[in-house]
């Protein structure tokens, strides 16, 4: 596991995504009403950059003629063939048991705290009050 | 809410031929310099007339973004599949596409009820394939569109494109007004026999006026996007029985996004009531499926994908692995990637026939 700064938490507000390159790999970062999430941009079903989809909710029903909008905002829905997949696990919900996007750990972390340790935010070395959106895997 | 557009890493290393592309006007006006002036005005003061049921909009709901790639839509504004560079940038590159087979199917006078102008939009479609597809882009071929309602216009266009080998197929709807064994369509299939060019179906949005279930309309887009199975099946079923292929034996026909699975079932069914009912239709030689394997192709977008994944390789086998040509429907939403789309065992040889060698094979591509 190593940690990798993604942007400052300025950057990515309530609302936002931002698809980054990480040691090689695209993941996308999600600002879902103050909760982070980080996924990597592929959908394991058939291929899209899944990063690019809807940010949604589930739609459930207990029987025809019942419709529910539910988990607003929890999931992610592939640009392509419309599977859904829950953000903070990255299971899929079309087939929970054997469909995962990878996802990765991601937090906050105070711009101070980053520069004391090996991990040095070497983008934003003025800054160091600021917050950052980090990426751990 | 669509973050920017990211770029697919290039990870498909054969080449691969793609049946099904779907390019689309930039403006609606696009064709207007494609058709001759009287047409022209004839288009700009009334419009289209398509055979459609409902008095407007579509007769079913539509999946992701207006049915395409919620990624497809050019920066440069336009519709998705209107834009050449996006088209190479996202799919040909990427995905090593060595010839791509155009799929027009906006406009184009298939489905359009006066006859005049629907040869008009036929000819139109086919000089704008051309000019804006196949020519900037030599790994593009096209189909040709024909007025398939009025055979007799339909010849005149397959006889006008034929020689030009950008052309690779004939395309007709699978959804006309009456089912396509049916005699009045035969000048087409003669013509086609007469050109060396394949017959391609694809669905169309409207239903030569029908409903498109067969019993109704639709309720959701999940039953919509299930009856191009239908349609297909009651294609192949009249073809076959209303005697095309004892009457046209060298004609190819292929079966595009209307799946395959269920092609053995129906052979199935067909023989074993042919066994019984042969008097009725005594212009047959041979069982139903013989036609049905002999004359019969298909693309494999949308596969099929059993739980088993293994269980189509057996569908495959029935129906022949020298039948089945990709095809990848960009840019609509339920584009299939090969790296991706097939997930049941093939060797190294009925992959490079999927993929491509059957498709070079019977389009004559080179």
């Amino acid at each position: 596991m190593s940690r990798h700064v993604v942007c400052p938490a300025a950057e990515l507000p309530p609302g936002a995504r931002k698809v980054v390159v990480v040691d090689g790999r695209e993941i996308g970062v999600f600002n879902v009403e103050g909760r982070l999430h980080a996924l990597l941009n592929r959908c394991p079903h058939g291929g899209a950059a899944i990063c690019s989809g809807v940010v949604t909710g589930l739609s459930q029903s207990s029987g025809p003629g019942d419709y529910r909008l539910e988990r607003r905002g929890e999931f992610l829905r592939c640009p392509w063939h419309g599977w859904e997949f829950d953000m903070a696990t990255g299971q899929s919900w079309c087939d929970p048991r054997r469909t995962k996007v990878r996802s990765f750990e991601v937090k906050l972390e105070a711009g101070s705290d980053l520069v004391m340790g090996p991990y040095v935010a070497e983008r934003y070395p003025v800054t160091v009050e600021d917050a950052y959106v980090v990426v751990d895997f | 809410m669509n973050a920017p557009f990211v770029e697919q890493k290039a990870r498909q290393t054969f080449a691969v031929v793609d049946c099904d592309i779907h390019p689309a006007h930039r403006t609606p006006g696009e064709l207007l310099p494609y058709l001759e002036p009287r047409w022209r005005e004839h288009y700009e003061t009334h419009g289209v007339h398509v055979r459609q049921a409902l008095q407007s909009g579509l007769m079913y709901p539509r999946m992701m973004a207006a049915g395409m790639r919620a990624d497809s839509l050019p920066e440069k504004g336009g519709p998705a599949g209107s834009d050449l560079d996006l088209l190479r940038k996202q799919h040909l590159d990427p995905v090593n596409v060595e010839f791509g087979l155009l799929m027009a199917l906006s406009k184009g006078g298939m489905e359009e009820r006066n006859p005049g102008l629907a040869a008009a939009l036929s000819r139109a479609t086919n000089d704008w394939q051309i000019d804006r597809w196949v020519r900037e882009e030599p790994r593009l071929r096209a189909g040709i569109v024909v007025p398939q309602e009025f055979p007799e216009a339909a010849v005149a266009e397959i006889e006008r494109c034929a020689g030009d080998r950008r052309y690779v197929q004939i395309m007709l709807s699978s959804r006309p007004s009456d089912p396509l064994g049916h005699r009045r369509y035969w000048p087409i299939y003669e013509a086609a026999e007469r050109a060396g060019l394949p017959i391609g179906l694809h669905p169309v949005g409207y239903n030569g006026g029908h409903p498109s279930t067969g019993s109704g309309w639709p309720t959701f887009y999940l039953q919509e996007h299930y009856v191009f199975v239908a349609c297909m099946e009651a294609l192949a079923s009249s073809l076959i029985i209303e005697g095309v292929f004892e009457r046209f034996p060298k004609l190819k026909v292929v079966l595009v996004e209307g799946g395959f699975g269920w092609a053995p079932a129906l052979a199935w069914r067909m023989d074993k009531h042919f066994d019984k009912f042969r008097k009725e239709v005594a212009h047959l030689k041979r069982r139903p499926s013989e036609y049905l394997r002999e004359h019969i192709w298909w693309t494999t977008q949308p596969i099929e994908e059993p739980a088993q994944a293994r269980h189509i390789v057996e569908i495959i086998d029935w129906i022949g692995w020298d039948r089945l040509l990709y095809s990848s429907d960009y840019p609509h939403w339920d584009y299939d990637n090969p790296s991706f789309a097939f997930k049941f065992p093939m060797t190294e040889q009925q992959r490079r026939m999927i993929f491509r060698d059957n498709a070079l094979a019977l389009y004559r591509l080179a």
